[in-house]
């Protein structure tokens, strides 16, 4: 696996092995992100793509190898979570906004409960984020009064608040139609532009090239290539040729 | 013996139907204190407290709430243990509301879904943290009707208190009919009384079932 040598990375992974029961999700994963990569992480449904972004946030326990992030080993049980959780933002499918918060208390909560951050300097960091996201006129909103992409929107805001050293996307866009999609991606492509470090599992391969620093792409459970974008459109393996060739590259 | 029933057997009936709502609140909130702390047991991280709560709510759902009053009342009283009707109807009422209570609140809890629980964890909350703001304000929604519901089966169940000389409606009933031998209209009109404690109970319980099915917020996962 190529690499830039120079710091240390972010998020690494070293022969990483999951498994669920008798099935053997990941088996022996390894890669690495850099201080302002983005890595995207592409495969079949299955494929163990989602676990491993779950693991780099401790959301699934490893049975083996070993993952740093921040410089925490997260695989060992002495982790601090909380710690970690500060320096890791995630964002869902679901978007998992609290139902019973406004959009504004969504953003406030963690900064609030967690950094003890005064609730008028909070307040102002929500206008922030959703000024990033393009959301400041839906602030008092609840979550069921947002469209699906607002929604995402939202809870890359919430995220954003936490000022995390790393953010994963998990399929962020994937229960959204095309119209709404466009709106989230473009979103994201402003934090990569902005420097924010991102691993982001996705289906949308267009998006993956134009925005990925690397892709990973993964089968049965294995990074089975790993390269620039371009492997996209010049895959070498025979199983990249057919994941990317069934319609999936489209931009 | 015998006459007509006055005003005189009415006021007793009333003072019996008060007793009724006041063991009813002590039910309701001496169980609802320890039907929380049991809901929270069932759903704690401990193993061990989650198997002592879960054993504790079979022990009471699998006994009648008669037996319980009996050996609340006679039963510790013959080891030495006397209690007054209104304190062996009150504790008796505490366990079995507590029981079932902490079942319907476990389930409330257990029903936020799971997602909101890791997005908590992904913002770095605190697992009291995520319990108090964020999924206890959602589970108490999904609660609120069972609970009402159940408030009507603990109304109707302190009826049960009267075997133990506790005087409420139903005993204050049968003391009116012991001396007026009118057992048709004496009960009528205590069964009336109940209806009308319970029936609005009822009909907001269902009021606000039909309010949350329409409130409810799209928060799961598309399938």
């Amino acid at each position: 696996m190529q690499q830039t040598a120079s710091s240390t990375p972010i998020v690494s992974l070293r022969d990483v092995q999951k498994s669920f029961g008798s099935l053997k999700v990941l088996d022996g994963v390894s890669f690495a992100v850099e201080r302002g990569e983005v890595l995207a992480i592409i495969g079949r449904s299955g494929s163990g793509k989602s676990t491993a972004l779950r693991c780099i946030d401790r959301f699934e326990k490893v049975d083996g190898g070993e993952i740093v992030v921040c410089g925490r080993r997260v695989d060992l049980p002495d982790i601090d979570l909380r710690a970690l959780r500060q320096d890791v933002g995630i964002v869902f499918q679901s978007y998992n906004l609290f139902p019973h918060l406004t959009i504004e208390q969504n953003i406030t909560l963690a900064p609030c409960s967690v950094k003890r951050m005064g609730l008028s300097e909070a307040k102002a960091l929500a206008r922030k984020v959703l000024a990033q996201v393009g959301l400041e006129e839906k602030i008092h909103a609840y979550p069921e009064q947002l469209s699906g992409g607002q929604q995402q929107r939202a809870a890359i805001a919430r995220s954003l608040a936490m000022q995390p050293k790393v953010m994963l996307f998990d399929e962020v866009t994937s229960a959204l139609d095309p119209e709404l999609t466009g709106e989230v991606l473009k979103v994201i492509e402003q934090l990569a532009a902005d420097g924010m470090t991102m691993v982001m599992v996705t289906h949308e391969m267009g998006f993956a090239r134009s925005i990925a620093d690397r892709i990973v792409f993964m089968h049965r459970g294995k990074v089975h290539e790993t390269g620039p974008a371009s492997i996209l459109t010049a895959p070498t393996t025979p199983e990249l040729v057919q994941f990317v060739g069934t319609g999936n590259l489209k931009s | 013996m015998g006459g007509h029933l006055n005003i005189n057997h009415l006021l007793f009936l009333g003072h019996g139907a008060l007793w009724t709502i006041g063991l009813s609140l002590i039910a309701l909130i001496g169980g609802g204190i320890a039907g929380f702390v049991i809901a929270l047991a069932r759903v704690s991280p401990l193993r061990s407290v989650r198997l002592l709560s879960a054993a504790y709510v079979q022990l009471i759902q699998g006994t009648p709430l008669l037996v319980i009053l009996f050996l609340g009342y006679f039963g510790l009283a013959a080891i030495g243990l006397k209690m007054s009707p209104l304190a062996a109807a009150g504790a008796s009422l505490t366990l079995y509301v507590s029981a079932y209570l902490g079942e319907i609140w476990r389930g409330s809890i257990q029903s936020v879904p799971k997602p909101q629980w890791e997005a908590a964890e992904g913002l770095a909350l605190s697992r009291t943290q995520r319990m108090l703001k964020v999924i206890l304000p959602q589970a108490i929604r999904i609660a609120t009707p069972p609970t009402v519901g159940f408030m009507v089966q603990i109304i109707k169940n302190t009826s049960l208190a009267s075997v133990v000389g506790f005087v409420e409606l139903m005993r204050s009933g049968q003391i009116v009919n012991n001396s007026l031998f009118e057992p048709f209209i004496v009960y009528a009109i205590i069964a009336a009384v109940y209806f009308a404690m319970c029936y609005p109970l009822s009909l907001f319980s269902q009021k606000l079932e039909r309010r949350m099915g329409r409130g409810r917020v799209n928060n799961l996962a598309p399938a």
